[in-house]
């Protein structure tokens, strides 16, 4: 995962204070609330017996990892590839898109097409299905063009209407108990994540990571705009479509397991870069991620076991993250 | 050399680059000046790969740049456009050193480092190498960014309007810079200009664009004559010899 951990956990000594720059520091003293959020999560108002409580919180606690792991990483990665600050991918409808996709397949094949497949299997063939609408759709805006951010932005959200249109649409006409099966994935829920995939969606996770901290030089070079890339050598429509390829598959691993949420990845993204101080995403990436988790286990924490409430937690955090999102396009109108 | 046959770009319907067919020397600056949407940077563009063009060729030292690998041609080719739009927040150091990527491709060894450093040096940017670019002027940002180019050590230097939003001073330390940079390091520069007498102090080699086409190209002396810039420009313009230069006044 984060690169830098194993330095960044280096004993103190005979390590001169340049190791300990601010971006350094930042991961480190996350590290450890990601930790502290963590354990809290695991053992907090525990009753009964641990070998219960351990997998039964075990396996939701890893839900969250993963979801916040790609919310934070598809976050990241889609802003780099679109050199903006602004938009991420579910603000221009990437898990509208799959829900629509996940919506379409039992309007069209019937609910049976949910049931007899192997889980994984299915879940692997809307993921390809996601990976083909989704770079044909984005890399068409993206890669093709230099748009305006103002464009792109009024796509998205009509791309948005449009997508969430078309599965209401689909729900109306939709056989009762079809709808029933697919009414868990229309609404972003933390605290009844979707296991059913773990173990399928790590591998994935784990095929995305490698792919990650390959091109994080590269990742780093799109940071200078599309001009400076293509002038240091950098295949810019082969690399945009690789990392849009990559946001899709995480978006449709985060938004199958707890559905869609807007201004999420907005968040941590925008904390990440401000904490950090710089754009590399040797720092940035592991950041976002751990303030993603943060957030959401230790989010989570605290509303199951201090305030006793259910399922807040996406209200809280989609609040947070749309104060983000407008004071960013006020910020930028004001230049 | 830099050879250009028959290439033209079209915008919709309108022909924005019509059938250029040049050659630009190895070595010395070559200026390429014109009225606005002669479609001086759309050429610029499309040499160095940033556009991809509808018609024609263009070859670097023999290298087909729509078909030589882009991490290849990074090593031939710089390119520097003006509208640096980018999210990064990078320091000086930081933005040189990315100068080094074709070469190293992220992983710096010693000998990119001193080669960041000596280009620092060559900028005068020691003292602000620590700052962030957000925090420099437009002049310094500049020298930054040339600095990246300078790094990146490619014979064929571009740049796409270098002047702009430069005062006087900061203008003619950018020309003289580049006249060392061609001089000492033996670079080929090739510049899009809007002023004239820039491009007539500093360059060895004029083309004049105008309508998407060439209009007009030769050696600095031959280029700055009033009836080949008058043509050009479709003004009147005046040219006194100052200081064994060729300077064009069309004030009026």
């Amino acid at each position: 995962m984060p690169p830098d951990l194993s330095t960044a956990h280096a004993p103190f000594l005979g390590i001169s204070r340049r190791t300990w720059t601010r971006p350094v520091l930042v991961i480190v003293v996350l590290s450890i609330l990601a930790l502290v959020s963590i354990v809290c999560f695991m053992t907090l108002g525990a009753k009964g017996s641990w070998s219960f409580v351990i997998p039964f919180r075990g396996r939701k606690l890893l839900g969250l990892i993963l979801v916040g792991y790609s919310v934070a990483l598809s976050t990241v990665l889609f802003q780099t590839a679109t050199n903006n600050r602004i938009l991420t991918p579910s603000i221009m409808g990437f898990d509208s898109l799959y829900v629509l996709l996940q919506t379409s397949l039992v309007f069209f094949f019937g609910i049976g097409s949910l049931i007899s497949l192997n889980p994984d299997l299915h879940f692997l063939l809307e993921m390809v299905v996601m990976i083909g609408f989704a770079s044909a759709l984005f890399s068409w805006l993206f890669v093709w063009q230099e748009r305006s951010l103002h464009l792109l932005v009024l796509v998205g959200i009509v791309f948005g209407i449009m997508f969430r249109s078309v599965i209401s649409f689909m729900q109306r006409l939709m056989d009762p108990n079809a709808f029933n099966v697919l009414q868990d994935s229309f609404f972003a829920s933390f605290s009844r994540v979707d296991t059913d995939h773990l173990l399928f969606a790590y591998a994935v996770l784990a095929v995305v990571t490698i792919a990650v901290i390959r091109m994080i030089p590269v990742f780093d070079v799109l940071t200078l705009g599309r001009a400076n890339a293509i002038n240091l050598g950098v295949n810019y429509k082969r690399t945009i479509t690789a990392m849009l390829i990559m946001v899709s598959v995480l978006v449709a691993v985060s938004t199958a397991l707890v559905g869609p949420v807007t201004f999420f990845g907005l968040l941590v993204a925008s904390l990440a870069h401000s904490l950090v101080g710089n754009s590399k995403h040797k720092y940035v990436l592991p950041t976002a991620v751990l303030l993603a988790v943060i957030c959401l286990v230790g989010g989570q924490t605290v509303l199951e076991r201090i305030f006793e409430f259910d399922t807040a937690l996406s209200i809280i955090i989609e609040f947070l993250g749309g104060i983000v999102f407008i004071f960013l396009v006020l910020r930028r109108a004001g230049r | 050399m830099i050879i250009t046959t028959n290439v033209t770009k079209h915008y919709g319907a309108s022909c924005v680059v019509d059938g250029v067919t040049l050659s630009i020397p190895a070595g010395g600056i070559t200026s390429i000046i014109g009225p606005n949407g002669a479609g001086k940077s759309t050429l610029l563009s499309m040499v160095s790969r940033l556009m991809s063009m509808d018609k024609g060729t263009v070859t670097v030292d023999g290298l087909d740049v729509s078909k030589t690998g882009s991490e290849v041609l990074a090593r031939r080719l710089s390119i520097l456009r003006q509208d640096n739009h980018m999210t990064a927040r990078l320091t000086v150091r930081d933005l040189v050193s990315f100068g080094r990527f074709p070469y190293s491709r992220g992983r710096l060894t010693r000998d990119d480092e001193k080669r960041i450093d000596d280009a620092i040096g060559y900028l005068n940017l020691g003292e602000l190498s620590d700052r962030f670019l957000d925090e420099l002027s437009g002049g310094q940002r500049q020298r930054a960014f040339v600095a990246m180019v300078l790094c990146q050590d490619t014979d064929y230097v571009l740049l796409d309007e270098p002047l702009n939003n430069l005062d006087m001073k900061h203008a003619m330390g950018m020309m003289k810079l580049l006249r060392k940079a061609a001089n000492e390091l033996g670079k080929t520069v090739v510049l899009v200009l809007h002023d004239i007498n820039f491009a007539s102090w500093y360059s060895d080699f004029i083309i004049a664009m105008k309508h998407g086409k060439v209009a007009a190209q030769g050696p600095a002396d031959e280029m700055i004559r009033p009836e080949v810039l008058s043509g050009i420009y479709e003004m009147d313009i005046k040219v006194h010899e100052i200081g064994g230069q060729r300077i064009s006044v069309y004030y009026e």
